[in-house]
């Protein structure tokens, strides 16, 4: 295009852009966007130091306006004779704004970011403070029945019949605020049916009290009659205190009441019942007393007591203890009394002891330095800090702070410490004990204020121990259970897994018979928590080992005429089991299939939705097969599904979707008409969730063969845009995205143009989300299927309405910068008649006063840098990169990168020579942005000149590619490894260039700095040189620096060395017997890092030479190598070894195994293992080619006579 | 010591997958067995040098085939006794 052209098109444009701007609003082109001062801004002649500017730049140029303060600011003017002295205006502010004190958020901790587990929890999984851990369950499967520790558990009789209590106790629950409400105090029918209950209703409490949940029968907290104003009956008859104890209370009960002792202690929850939720008492500690709750009451420390009493100076003593006197120490239960609520008015004294957090010991005796302490784990681990003398406790005390020793190392340690401590717990489990372990660690992990990282150390203890106690571990299946299943339903991905490992594990470690009689009773339970996350775990289970195995107990549950949460939870764990293992379910399909079709026709709602959410489930694990085993359940499934209405039909329709895709063709096409209409009904469906399924299920529909374009385009496009694409749906981020995808499905099927011809006025819609919304739309349908669809007219619309939606964008967005990539690459050649158009929206928006716009046109340039060649608009790039390199200048780094990436790609597409503004001129703007440390930046530009390097070297002289080589040297050490990779390229296409000697001599010189990085990266950078250059250009001066006695220098030569053969490879041939001698010197060095390194070099010679001769040079190195074999250092040995199977590689394995036969039975186990080390990478790597070479054995009764034989 | 935890780990995986490997307790009757068994697999998976030793020894292919297979059942003998096991 000539430049009157250009010029013309410009002239329309500000035509155009004139009636624009009049138009109201629009961002289009609005001049109070442009940056007015383009000081930034670089004339082609302005680098040269051209005198066209103002010399006056940077100063001053007129007198200052009123706006600032003319005055000097330190000068005091008053008349005082006395000089005035007050606060510095740091201070002043400092007070104004409370710095550092007010502005402390205290809340900052919180949220998504915190490290806490409790804060980032929804109410849901915060249920799990709920769930108590139960008594240790007594072991029927223990191998000895007999055997006295596991019989004092708790029965599986009297679990149930715990649970079956709980769910009475829970229907009058119920029935007594139905009454409530109903206000009859019908005062005289009990409530309870007799005593026995009663007994049993405290055992449950027992559990409810330890759990901290708000029972409402508890004799603690109010009943609920009573909150709501109405007389409770018989609710007084329910506290403990004035009910006359059953005749002969068996003796169980005391036994379970004692348990509540070795209970978490730390879930007991307040006693004040006026509080909804009992507090813990780790959270009451607001003010500074935060070490223990009872900090009010706090001893008297000695200092204290020196203070107030008089002290020795007047005659008094301070006497030891008595004989055998012991403190009473507070057992760690008593910590968790209820404290009075803190109240009133206290000084912070940043002095006073019982503030300053001495409570909390900054050190634990027999611990050492710990990374933290928080005054939580005071009330796990105080005893450490009693000072009780060791000698005087019993071994199960003794025991006991070990364990605790070492829990705490591992959850508050050193990872040194960690280590060791976690696996002084590992080895000694079984001494331990099951019980004293899991006591101590079960409690820790139903804390509070958990962390992640502490959470996760104690799960990886429990996962330890789990194998080393094997089955000793069924007593506390449910407990573990109680404080892991939880982590099933966290949104950390990784818990979830950690989580699934331990209880797979304990499925493992427990047996099924044992890990079903103890969750069991969990399945109805009355919490639906409890039974969602035992569904989970028990899906686990199944996985871990084997559906069959647990097909029977399923059958029976889905079964249940009992009850319904039975029949519920059991579904449950067939929806989850697909989850958790995919297409692994194949095989078992049909049966877990059966098990749950009945379910589809419960006389719960509940009950079925589920059933049909396990049924898609399955579908969508099985796809594309086991079809089959869906027959039985076709047809209540879509007789259900005309049946249902709300939230059920949403699960029906949900199976429906993913079941059709698993069909052929006739019948899906059948099905779908039949499920369609009850699709097109639930389009107008409020619901949320509705549409949701809706979408997904046209999608799946859209998708499968049977479906054909024109169903679609007659039955279900109109109606589907009618709802679909309205403005609300692209506000919300949870419509936005089903609909985007949808309609990219149905787009596959009916073509660009049927969807393109629906939505493309939008890109003109006022609002702007439902312009991104159409833009990401046809970015990803134009992506996929190309543009050949689209005829002229449309082709028009498209453009004219993507230039608008990205002129109009109030934020720029990368959704419009791909998508007006992805249209104009797709267009192609077709772009002809728009370019200039685009050309000039980019230019203007290049000026723009935003950082971001800027920096989106320029990456704009780099998408369609491609298209504008293809369409021969060369002056066109030349004017867009004359601009671009007018605006090198820029501050903003992120702007500055994306410029140099439009440039970069502009001198792809039209090569060096063509290039404007020319190379020369480009080069030396680009030197000092190599100095730039903004990573974009810095990859952009060692991009653009490495591809300058590289393509048109000549264009620059010698001195100014030295130049730009010292400013590469320090890219070397960038973070980033593409950079570094990038340098080290440009380092070989300048040596290319320029010859490598004067390279060479800057990298040899680099070799001696101090940083690590930036020497590997030199060795790197020379090896690559030796690669363009030839190897024989390099290697004499390498070896030469070789001779400089200075231990960094040396291992940089091998190091390059090493490089070097790695890259040159089969040209190492020629060079073997000239590096000999310098690795003889490396290989006997004294320093093993200097071996090390010789190895490596001596493993790429080898891998070089593989087949090319050279065997007498590689057994001499095998030789200087071999000695090295007993290096214990696993980086050293690693490299030797690998440095000898190279030679292997090189010399055949029979010559190299000769020297392994020595070693393989030598007496001393130091001497076999790396010899087998050897011998066994031998075997599998040339386990056949080793036949011939194994020792003559005839003597020891081998005969291999075979292979002897000669014809 | 976890890395010594790892290598032993990476050992068990290493002997699962090719039997013939060894580790420093391999005795020496495992070693010589292993030798034998891989010596006659090499010659009945290699047909050409399967047929040299055929024809020496002036037997049908298949003959000398299935001898090479059956003496790969303790080819070392039986196991010696283990010292812990009188």
């Amino acid at each position: 295009m000539s430049d009157s052209d250009f010029e013309q098109i410009r002239k329309a444009q500000a035509e155009r852009n004139a009636i624009t701007a009049a138009k109201k609003g629009s961002r289009t082109f609005d001049p109070a966007t442009q940056r007015a001062d383009s000081s930034t801004r670089v004339r082609l002649g302005d680098a040269y130091g051209e005198e066209n500017g103002d010399k006056f730049a940077g100063y001053h140029t007129s007198l200052p306006a009123a706006d600032e303060d003319e005055e000097m600011e330190d000068v005091d003017n008053s008349r005082r004779l006395v000089g005035q002295y007050t606060a510095t205006q740091s201070q002043i502010d400092e007070f104004a704004h409370g710095d550092g004190v007010e502005e402390d958020d205290i809340l900052a901790g919180r949220g998504e970011k915190s490290n806490r587990i409790t804060d980032r929890e929804t109410d849901y999984q915060k249920r799990r403070f709920d769930r108590a851990l139960t008594p240790t369950r007594a072991d029927p499967f223990a191998a000895n029945r007999q055997a006295g520790a596991s019989e004092d558990g708790e029965t599986y009789r009297t679990v149930m019949e715990r649970r079956d209590i709980e769910r009475e106790e829970e229907r009058v629950r119920r029935a007594i605020e139905q009454k409530a409400r109903e206000g009859s105090g019908d005062d005289n029918q009990p409530l309870l049916k007799d005593g026995a209950d009663k007994e049993n209703d405290d055992a449950g409490s027992t559990e409810a009290v330890a759990a901290g949940r708000k029972r409402k029968q508890r004799w603690d907290a109010a009943p609920t009659p009573d909150a709501s104003g109405t007389p409770a009956p018989e609710s007084k008859k329910r506290s403990r205190w004035d009910q006359t104890p059953a005749v002969g209370v068996p003796a169980a009960e005391t036994k379970k009441k004692s348990s509540r002792w070795d209970l978490a202690p730390s879930a007991t929850p307040i006693g004040n019942a006026g509080l909804a939720t009992p507090a813990h008492s780790s959270q009451t500690a607001v003010l500074p007393m935060t070490a223990d709750a009872s900090s009010r009451y706090m001893q008297l420390s000695d200092e204290e007591l020196d203070m107030m009493l008089p002290g020795p100076d007047e005659g008094y003593q301070i006497l030891p203890f008595p004989e055998g006197y012991a403190p009473v120490r507070a057992p760690a239960h008593r910590m968790m009394q209820p404290p009075t609520p803190a109240t009133g008015f206290m000084m912070q004294d940043p002095d006073s002891v019982r503030l300053s957090g001495q409570a909390v010991p900054k050190e634990i005796p027999g611990v050492g330095d710990l990374q933290f302490f928080k005054p939580e784990d005071m009330a796990y681990f105080g005893k450490l800090t009693d000072g009780a003398d060791e000698e005087s406790l019993s071994v199960e005390e003794l025991k006991e702070r070990k364990i605790m020793r070492l829990l705490l190392k591992v959850k508050n340690g050193t990872p040194p410490m960690r280590k060791t401590a976690l696996r002084q717990l590992t080895d000694n489990a079984r001494n331990f004990g099951a019980g004293p372990l899991f006591n101590q660690i079960l409690p820790l992990l139903m804390e509070k204020t958990l962390e992640d990282q502490e959470r996760h150390l104690l799960v990886k203890v429990i996962d330890r121990i789990l194998y080393k106690l094997d089955d000793l571990v069924r007593p506390y299946v449910h407990k573990i259970l109680v404080v892991i299943e939880p982590l099933l339903i966290d949104q950390d991905y990784y818990a979830r897994v950690e989580g699934r490992e331990i209880i797979s594990n304990l499925s493992k470690a427990a047996g099924l018979a044992s890990m079903i009689s103890t969750m069991r009773p969990d399945i109805d339970n009355a919490d639906e928590y409890v039974r969602n996350t035992t569904a989970r775990a028990f899906a686990v289970v199944a996985s871990a080992l084997g559906i069959p195995a647990l097909l029977p107990f399923l059958q029976a549950v889905c079964r249940s005429k009992k009850s319904w949460q039975a029949r519920h939870t059991g579904v449950k764990i067939v929806q989850q089991i697909p989850i958790l293992m995919g297409c692994a379910v194949l095989p078992h399909l049909k049966k877990l299939v059966d098990c749950i079709g009945p379910n589809l026709n419960d006389e719960q709602t509940k009950v079925r939705t589920v059933t049909s959410l396990a049924i898609a489930a399955l579908a969508e694990a099985s796809n594309p097969y086991g079809i089959e085993s869906f027959d039985e359940i076709l047809n209540p499934l879509w007789t259900g599904a005309r049946k249902q209405r709300g939230k059920g039909l949403a699960g029906f329709l949900k199976a429906v979707g993913y079941i059709i895709p698993l069909m052929d063709e006739e019948y899906a096409n059948y099905y779908t008409g039949q499920i369609m209409e009850i699709l097109l009904r639930e389009f107008a469906s409020p619901d949320e969730e509705m549409k949701k399924v809706v979408l997904k299920v046209i999608s799946q529909c859209a998708a499968t063969d049977g479906v054909t374009a024109s169903y679609l385009k007659k039955e279900v496009l109109d109606e589907f845009f009618k709802s679909f694409w309205v403005r609300r749906n692209a506000g919300d981020k949870r419509t936005y995205r089903p609909v985007v995808e949808t309609t990219v499905d149905l787009g596959q099927k009916v073509g660009v143009s049927e969807i393109l011809g629906r939505i493309v006025n939008n890109l003109k819609d006022e609002s702007e989300a439902y312009r991104k919304m159409t833009m990401e739309t046809i970015e990803k349908i134009v992506a996929s299927l190309g543009a050949a669809d689209i005829d002229e007219r449309l082709e028009t619309r498209l453009i004219d309405g993507i230039l608008h939606a990205f002129q109009e964008q109030t934020v720029e967005d990368i959704i419009m910068l791909n998508g007006f990539g992805s249209v104009v690459n797709a267009l192609g050649a077709r772009c002809k008649p728009y370019l200039p158009q685009i050309a000039s929206t980019i230019l203007w928006r290049l000026n723009n006063k935003s950082p971001t716009v800027r920096q989106q046109a320029a990456d704009l340039i780099s998408r369609i840098a491609m298209v504008m060649q293809q369409c021969g608009e060369d002056g066109l790039m030349g004017k867009l990169g004359l601009v671009l390199y007018e605006y090198l200048g820029e501050e903003y780094p992120e702007v500055l990168g994306s410029i140099l990436g439009a440039l970069r790609s502009i001198v792809t597409v039209v090569g060096i020579s063509q290039m404007k503004p020319p190379i020369k001129d480009l080069l030396p703007r680009l030197t000092p942005i190599l100095r730039n440390r903004h990573e974009k930046v810095q990859e952009n530009t060692i991009d653009l000149v490495g591809r300058i390097a590289d393509r048109g070297p000549e264009s620059v002289n010698a001195r100014e590619w030295m130049r730009i080589c010292f400013e590469l040297l320090d890219m070397l050490k960038a973070h980033k490894k593409g950079i570094r990779r990038a340098a080290n390229n440009t380092f070989g296409f300048i040596a290319k260039a320029i010859g490598p000697q004067d390279v060479l001599a800057t990298l040899l010189n680099n070799l001696r700095v101090q940083e690590r990085q930036s020497r590997v990266n030199t060795a790197v950078a020379i090896g690559i040189v030796a690669e363009t250059c030839a190897p024989f250009t390099v290697l004499p001066a390498l070896m030469n620096e070789y001779r400089v006695p200075e231990l960094n220098v040396q291992n940089g030569v091998l190091k390059s060395l090493s490089f070097l053969f790695e890259y040159i490879g089969e040209m190492a041939k020629d060079y073997v017997y000239a590096v000999t001698p310098l690795l003889e010197d490396a290989l006997i060095d004294r320093d093993q890092v200097h071996r090390q390194t010789a190895a490596s070099v001596v493993k790429h010679i080898a891998l070089g030479v593989v087949g090319l001769g050279c065997e007498d040079a590689m057994v001499h190195l095998l030789n200087l190598l071999y000695p090295n074999l007993f290096e214990t250092s696993p980086h050293v040995i690693d490299r030797i070894v690998e440095a000898i199977e190279a030679i292997r590689m090189a010399v055949g394995p029979g010559l190299v195994l000769n020297y392994v036969w020595a070693g393989l039975f030598h007496p001393a186990r130091k001497v076999r293992t790396p010899y087998w080390r050897l011998y066994n990478d031998a075997y599998v790597q040339a386990a056949d080619a080793m036949v011939p070479y194994y020792p003559n054995l005839v003597e020891n009764g081998i005969d291999r006579g075979e292979l002897a034989i000669v014809l | 010591m976890a890395d010594k935890l790892r290598t032993q780990q990476e050992l068990e995986r290493l002997q699962a997958k090719y039997i013939g490997t060894g580790h420093p307790d391999t005795t020496s009757w495992e070693w010589k067995t292993n030798i034998q068994r891989d010596t006659s697999a090499s010659i009945v998976g290699h047909p050409p040098l399967l047929g040299l030793v055929a024809l020496a020894q002036n037997e049908p292919t298949a003959k000398v085939r299935a001898r090479l297979i059956r003496s790969m059942i303790q080819p070392a003998g039986p196991p010696p006794a283990r010292e812990g096991d009188e």
